[in-house]
C-alpha cells in the first residue's frame, strides 16, 4: 500500500492544531512558531500532491484512498483529487502560512492597551482571554477540514467536514475581533458575536438542508442499488450505466438541497448577507480565511457534487442560477462602491467575484469552468494580498473607516504600493493573475449566453470604480494628521505580502501550469453533465442563448416562491 | 411417561383440579440483570436500617456500583450467550421478553445508571455543612422546608443515603419496562420505576419547595397517565381477551378466533382496540415527554435535584422508548396504518414544539428539558419508520443521547454561586473565559445536541432520519431538519453566552468536583466523541439487536 499522501496532508495540520493548543500558556511565541512550522509542512505536502498528480491520466481521481468507515450508512473514507482539487489544496496550503504570519500578534493578550487604565481583577481576567494557542490551533483545524473537504470523494465524508469546519470558524470570528472598533471593546464584542452567530446560523441552516438531501440521496441509492452508497464515483458511474434513475422531481429537489448549502457558503445573492458582517468583524487574517479558503469549498462543491451528481437538474437550474450570479456580480460591486468600511468593501467585492465564479461554473463551457477554477485560486491570492495589507493598515490607524485615512502613500509608500497591487489584481488588471480567469469566465459565458456575458462585464467596470476610489481616498491626497506617524511595512509583513504579489504577477503572465492541471478535470465534469462547448459559429448560437436568458427571469421567480 | 402413569394409576387416580394454577417456571438466569438490581435495592434498604449513619454512604455507593456492574455483566453474558439473537425467548411465563432490543436497552440503562450513580454520590460541590460533607439531596426529606427539624438535621449532618436504594428500585423497573411482554407487566414496571422517581424528585437540598412542587406535579400528572394506561389495558383486554403482546397482536392481525364467553360482547370490537391502543400510547408518550404530553417535563427537570434530572432525562427516556418500540412493533404492527399518521403528527409537533419553545427559555435546566422534548421528536421519527433500520437507529440514538444528556446535566451541577447551582442563563455569561475547560466540555455536549458532525448527536440523527427517509417519510425528515436548525439556534446561543460575553462581576464559580463527577463527565465526552468518529461498531451492535421476539 502506498503512502497515504492525501490523509497525511490533512493530518499534519490536524496534529498541528492539537500540538499548538497543548503548548503551555506562557510559551506564546513557541505556539506561533509551531503552528507556522506545521502549516509549512502542510504546504510542502500540498506541493508533493501537485507534483505527483498527473494531469490527464486515466480516471477522474488520483492518489485515491479508500477505507471502510461507517458501513451502516454506506459511508467510506474515500479520498481522491482531480485537478481542481489539487489547485485548491495548493491554494489553501499556500495561504495558511501567510494567514498565520499576518495574524502573528492578533491573538496576543491585550496587556499593553489594558494595563494603564485598569489594574482591577476584571481587567486582568480579560487579559488572560484571547489565548494565542487557541487562535493558531483553530486556524490549523480549519485548514485540516478544508483540505479534507477538497479531498473527499464520498458525499457523506465531504458533508461532515463541510459542516464541522463551521465550528472553529465560528470561534475564530467571534473570539478574536480586530482592535479597530470605533465604539470601544464592549460594542465590538457585541457586534463580533452577532457576526459569528449570523455566520453560523446561515451556514448551519444551509448545511442542515443539505443533510436532508444527503439522506434523500442515500434513500434513493439504497432503494435502487440495493446498498446505499455515498461514493461520488460509484453514483456517477451507476447513473451513466442507467442503473440509477432519479426521477426528475427527486433529482431537482436533491439538487436544490445541495445547491442551497453551497450557495450560502459561496455566497450567492440573496444568501450573502452574513459575509460582510463576518469579514468586517473578524481580524484581517481570519477574513482571508473565510473568503479565500472556506468559501471556496462552496464553489468547489458546486463543481464536484452539484454538477456531477445531478447533471439533469443542474441544466434545469442553470438559467436561474446564472441570473442570481449576475445579480451577485452587479449588486456586490455596487454595494462595494458605497461602503465606508474598508473590510466590508472587500467583502462586497468578494461577493461580486463569487458571482463571476458561479457564472463560470454554470456557463457549462470549458473556458467558463476552467476560468472559474482559476478564478477561485486567483481570487484567493489577490484577496489575501489586498485584505492582509488592509489589515496592516487598519492595525496601524485603529480604524476601519475609509474616511479616517488620506495621503498614506507619502508616509508609507511600500504599504501603499502593495495595497495598490492587491487592488489592481482585484479589478483584474491585465498582467495580473485574476485578469486571465475573469477573461476566461467572460469568454466562456459569452460563447453560450452573450447577453449575460455583456452584463457581467459591468462588474469589471464597477470593480475599477470601487478599487480606485478606495485607493484614492485612503492613499492619495493630503496627509491626515493621525496618519503622519504611520510606520511602513515591517519585515514580517513584507514576507507576507511579497510572495503573494510575486505569485499574482507570475500567474498573470504564465498561467499554464495551473490550466494544465485544471483542464482535464473540467473536461471530465462537463462530460458528466453532458455539455459540449458551442461551436465557434457565434452568430447561430447567439439566438438560442439570448432566448434562454429571456426565460431566466420567470424561473427565478419560481425559485423565489419556493 | 405413560407406563409410569399407568403404574401409579393402579392405586391412585390423579384428581382433576379445575383451574389449577401451574407452578410458575422462572428462568432466573435470564432475568438475572433485573433480579440483581432489585435484590441490591432490597439490601440497600437493609443497609439503611442496620449500618450506622457514618458508614452508610460508602456502603450504599459500593453496593449500587457493584450491583449495576454485576447486572451489566449479566446482560453481556446473556447477549454473548445468544439470547439477543438466536436464543431470544420469552421468559417468566410470557411476562418478560429476553431478546435483542431488551438486552441492548437494559445494557444502556445499566451503564447510564452507573454513571448517574456517580453524580448522585458527589459530595464535594456543596460547601460542607457543619463540618460534614453533603451531597445534592435534602438532609432529611421528611423535615418541613425551613423548619426547625430541617435545621437540626442539617446541623447533625444527615444525608439522605436512601437515594441509592430508591434509585436502584427505579432502575429495576426501567429494566423491566422495555422487556415487558404483557400489558400488566408493562403497568407494573411503569409504577415500579415511576414511584421512586417521584420521591427522588422531591429530595433536592437547595430550593426544596421548588423540588417538592416538581415532585407533586410529576406525581399528579404521572398518576393521570398511569390511569390512562391502565384504562387502555382494560380496553385492550376487552378487545383481545388477553394481555399478552403476542395474543393481542394475533387478534389484531387475524381477528378473534376463540371467543371468551365472558367477553363475547366486546372481543374483536375495533372501537375498543383503537381507543385502548390510543390510551396505552398516551401513557407511554407521557413518559417519553412527547408533545402534547410534555407539560410536566420543564417543571420537573428544573425542580428535581440536577443529578436526578440527568438520570431521569437519560434512563427514563431509554426505558420508555424501549417500551414504546415494543408496543408498536410487536403488538400493533397490524394496525400501523392507523397509528402511523397519528405518530407522524405527534413527532412533528414534538420536534417543532420542543425546539421553538426552547428558544425563549432563560434557565439552563428548562432549556435542556425542552431540548429533550425536541429530541424525543427526532427519536419518534425513527420509531415511525417501522423497519428493522428503524429499531436499530432508535436504539443507537438512545445510547448516544443518554450519555450526552447525563454529561450535560453533570456539568450543570458544577456551575454554582451562593444559592447553589446557578441555572439562570444570564449567570453563565463569560463562563468560557473563567473556566475554559468546563465551558469547552459543555460546548461539546451542546454541539452533540445540535447534531454537528463528528459528534454522537450527528450519527444518531443521521441514523433515525435515514431510517425515516427509507420508509417513505421524506417530509418528516425535512421537518426534522428544520427543527434541528431551530434547535441549533438556542444551543449556539448558550455557546455565545459562555464564550463571547463579558463575565459578570458577581458571576458563578465553577466548583472543582470529586473524581466521581469528573468520571461521569469524562465518560460523557468520550462516548460523544467515539460514537461520533467511529460509530460502526455500535451501529452493528444496535443492528444485531434490532429484532423483537414475539
Amino acid at each position: 500500500m502506498s503512502f497515504p499522501l492525501l490523509t497525511a496532508t490533512a493530518a499534519v495540520p490536524a496534529i498541528g492544531a492539537i500540538a499548538t493548543a497543548a503548548v503551555p500558556a506562557a510559551k506564546r511565541t513557541a505556539a506561533k512558531w509551531l503552528a507556522l512550522a506545521f502549516s509549512l509542512v502542510t504546504f510542502a505536502l500540498a506541493l508533493v500532491i501537485a507534483f505527483r498528480f498527473v494531469p490527464g491520466a486515466k480516471g477522474p481521481y488520483q492518489l485515491t484512498e479508500s477505507h471502510a468507515w461507517i458501513r451502516d450508512f454506506g459511508v467510506r473514507y474515500e479520498l481522491g483529487v482531480d485537478g481542481i482539487a489539487v489547485a485548491l489544496i495548493a491554494l489553501t496550503a499556500l495561504l495558511i502560512p501567510f494567514v498565520i504570519l499576518a495574524g502573528w500578534h492578533d491573538a496576543d493578550p491585550l496587556e499593553e492597551t489594558a494595563a494603564p487604565d485598569s489594574g482591577s481583577a476584571a481587567g486582568n481576567r480579560r487579559n488572560s482571554w484571547r489565548p494565542t494557542q487557541g487562535f493558531f490551533a483553530l486556524i490549523l483545524a480549519v485548514e485540516a477540514m478544508v483540505i479534507l473537504s477538497f479531498e473527499a470523494t464520498d458525499v457523506f465524508l465531504f458533508y461532515i467536514f463541510f459542516e464541522a469546519m463551521l465550528i472553529p470558524m465560528y470561534f475564530l470570528i467571534g473570539g478574536f475581533g480586530d482592535r479597530a472598533h470605533v465604539h470601544g471593546e464592549e460594542q465590538a464584542a457585541t457586534q463580533r458575536s452577532y457576526a459569528a452567530v449570523k455566520f453560523l446560523l446561515y451556514n448551519l441552516v444551509g448545511g442542515l438542508i443539505m443533510l436532508a438531501a444527503v439522506i434523500g440521496l442515500y434513500a434513493v441509492t439504497a432503494d435502487q442499488l440495493g446498498t446505499g452508497t455515498f461514493s461520488l464515483q460509484q453514483i456517477v458511474e451507476a447513473r451513466a450505466a442507467g442503473k440509477l434513475e432519479l426521477g426528475t422531481g427527486t433529482e431537482r429537489l436533491l439538487f436544490l438541497g445541495f445547491f442551497f448549502a453551497f450557495a450560502v457558503k459561496a455566497p450567492l445573492w440573496p444568501l450573502h448577507t452574513w459575509l460582510p458582517n463576518a469579514m468586517g468583524e473578524a481580524t484581517a487574517p481570519v477574513a482571508v480565511l473565510i473568503t479565500a479558503v472556506v468559501d471556496k469549498v462552496g464553489t468547489f462543491a458546486m463543481l464536484r457534487f452539484c454538477l456531477q451528481l445531478f447533471p439533469g437538474a443542474s441544466r434545469w437550474a442553470t438559467p436561474a442560477i446564472l441570473v442570481l450570479a449576475l445579480i451577485s456580480i452587479v449588486y456586490g460591486a455596487l454595494l462595494a462602491v458605497g461602503q465606508r468600511d474598508i473590510k466590508r468593501l472587500i467583502a462586497y467585492a468578494s461577493i461580486s467575484h463569487f458571482g463571476f465564479i458561479i457564472l463560470g461554473i454554470f456557463a457549462m463551457t470549458t473556458q467558463g469552468q476552467s476560468g472559474a477554477t482559476l478564478y477561485m485560486v486567483n481570487h484567493g491570492i489577490s484577496t489575501a494580498a489586498l485584505m492582509l495589507v488592509a489589515g496592516f493598515l487598519i492595525s496601524r490607524r485603529g480604524s476601519r473607516l475609509i474616511a479616517d485615512y488620506g495621503g498614506v502613500q507619502k508616509v508609507a509608500p511600500v504599504l501603499a504600493g502593495t495595497f495598490l497591487v492587491g487592488g489592481l489584481a482585484t479589478l483584474s488588471l491585465p498582467g495580473l493573475a485574476p485578469f486571465v480567469s475573469e477573461f476566461l469566465v467572460l469568454v466562456g459565458t459569452f460563447s453560450r449566453y452573450p447577453v449575460i456575458g455583456i452584463i457581467a462585464t459591468l462588474g469589471i467596470v464597477l470593480a475599477a470604480l470601487y478599487v480606485l476610489v478606495l485607493y484614492q481616498r485612503t492613499m492619495t491626497g493630503p496627509v491626515k494628521a493621525e496618519v503622519r506617524s504611520m510606520p511602513d511595512l515591517r519585515v514580517r509583513e513584507l514576507v507576507v505580502v511579497a510572495p503573494l504579489i510575486a505569485l499574482l504577477l507570475f500567474l498573470g503572465v504564465y498561467p499554464k501550469p495551473l490550466t494544465d492541471i485544471v483542464n482535464p478535470a473540467v473536461g471530465h465534469t462537463l462530460s458528466v453533465v453532458d455539455k459540449k462547448d458551442p461551436k465557434p459559429a457565434v452568430q447561430v448560437d447567439a439566438v438560442p442563448g439570448g432566448a434562454r436568458h429571456g426565460h431566466a427571469a420567470p424561473d427565478q421567480d419560481v425559485e423565489a416562491a419556493k | 411417561m405413560s407406563s409410569v402413569a399407568s403404574v401409579h394409576s393402579l392405586w391412585t387416580v390423579a384428581a382433576e383440579v379445575p383451574g389449577r394454577i401451574p407452578a410458575p417456571h422462572i428462568e432466573y438466569a435470564q432475568l438475572s440483570p433485573t433480579l440483581i438490581v432489585l435484590g441490591a435495592a432490597v439490601i440497600g434498604i437493609l443497609v439503611e436500617t442496620v449500618l450506622p449513619r457514618s458508614s452508610r454512604y460508602y456502603a450504599q455507593l459500593a453496593l449500587s456500583v457493584v450491583a449495576l456492574a454485576a447486572a451489566f455483566a449479566a446482560v453481556i453474558g446473556l447477549a454473548a450467550g445468544g439470547f439477543g439473537s438466536s436464543k431470544a425467548r420469552i421468559a417468566a411465563m410470557g411476562a418478560i421478553a429476553v431478546d435483542g432490543p431488551a438486552l441492548f436497552l437494559q445494557g444502556t440503562i445499566l451503564l447510564v445508571s452507573l454513571v448517574a450513580v456517580f453524580t448522585f454520590a458527589e459530595r464535594r460541590l456543596d460547601p460542607a455543612a457543619h463540618g460534614k460533607k453533603v451531597d445534592s439531596f435534602a438532609a432529611q426529606a421528611a423535615a418541613v422546608p425551613g423548619g426547625a427539624a430541617e435545621q437540626a438535621a442539617v446541623k447533625a449532618g444527615f444525608t439522605t443515603t436512601e437515594v441509592f436504594p430508591i434509585a436502584l428500585f427505579a432502575i429495576g423497573g426501567m429494566l423491566i419496562f422495555p422487556s415487558a411482554n404483557d400489558l400488566l407487566m408493562l403497568f407494573v414496571a411503569l409504577e415500579v420505576f415511576s414511584l421512586p422517581l417521584y420521591i427522588l424528585c422531591a429530595l433536592a437540598r437547595r430550593q426544596r419547595l421548588l423540588s417538592q412542587e416538581a415532585a407533586v406535579k410529576y406525581f399528579l400528572l404521572g398518576a393521570f397517565s398511569s390511569a390512562f394506561l391502565l384504562f387502555g389495558i382494560a380496553l385492550l383486554y376487552g378487545y383481545a381477551g388477553t394481555v399478552t403482546y403476542a395474543g393481542i397482536a394475533e387478534v389484531v392481525s387475524d381477528g378473534a378466533k376463540q371467543i371468551d364467553p365472558a367477553l363475547a360482547g366486546t372481543m374483536g370490537n375495533d372501537a375498543l382496540l383503537l381507543i385502548g391502543a390510543a390510551l396505552v400510547l398516551m401513557g407511554l408518550l407521557f413518559k417519553v415527554g412527547a408533545v402534547p404530553f410534555h407539560m410536566w417535563t420543564p417543571d420537573v427537570y428544573q425542580g428535581a435535584p440536577t443529578p436526578v434530572t440527568g438520570f431521569m432525562a437519560a434512563a427514563t427516556k431509554v426505558a420508555a422508548f424501549g417500551a414504546l418500540l415494543r408496543l408498536l412493533y410487536v403488538v400493533l404492527p397490524g394496525m400501523r396504518w392507523d397509528w402511523r399518521p397519528v405518530m407522524w403528527g405527534v413527532a412533528i409537533v414534538t420536534m417543532l414544539g420542543g425546539a421553538i419553545v426552547a428558544i425563549t427559555q432563560t434557565d439552563i435546566k428548562r432549556l435542556l428539558a425542552y431540548s429533550s422534548i425536541a429530541h424525543a421528536g427526532f427519536i419518534l421519527a425513527g420509531v415511525i419508520a417501522t423497519s428493522e433500520d428503524g429499531i436499530s437507529s432508535v436504539l443507537f440514538y438512545l445510547g448516544a443521547y443518554s450519555f450526552v444528556t447525563l454529561g450535560a446535566f453533570a456539568v450543570v451541577t458544577l456551575v454554582r454561586d451562593a444559592g447553589g447551582e446557578a441555572t439562570h442563563l444570564s449567570k453563565w455569561a463569560g463562563l468560557g473565559r473563567r473556566s475554559p475547560l468546563v465551558a469547552a466540555v459543555f460546548a461539546v455536549f451542546l454541539l452533540a445536541f445540535a447534531g454537528i458532525p463528528l459528534t454522537s448527536g450527528f450519527a444518531g440523527k443521521f441514523a433515525v432520519f435515514k431510517a425515516a427517509a427509507q420508509s417513505g417519510a421524506g417530509w418528516l425528515v425535512v421537518i426534522g431538519v428544520i427543527s434541528s436548525a431551530i434547535a441549533a439556534f438556542f444551543y449556539i446561543r448558550v455557546i455565545v453566552l459562555m464564550f463571547f460575553s463579558e463575565p459578570k462581576a458577581d458571576g458563578p464559580t465553577v466548583a472543582v468536583p470529586s473524581p466521581l463527577t469528573t468520571t461521569a463527565i469524562a465518560i460523557g465526552v468520550a462516548v460523544t466523541l467515539v460514537l461520533g468518529l467511529a460509530p460502526q461498531y455500535f451501529l452493528d451492535l444496535a443492528g444485531q439487536a434490532g429484532v423483537f421476539i414475539r
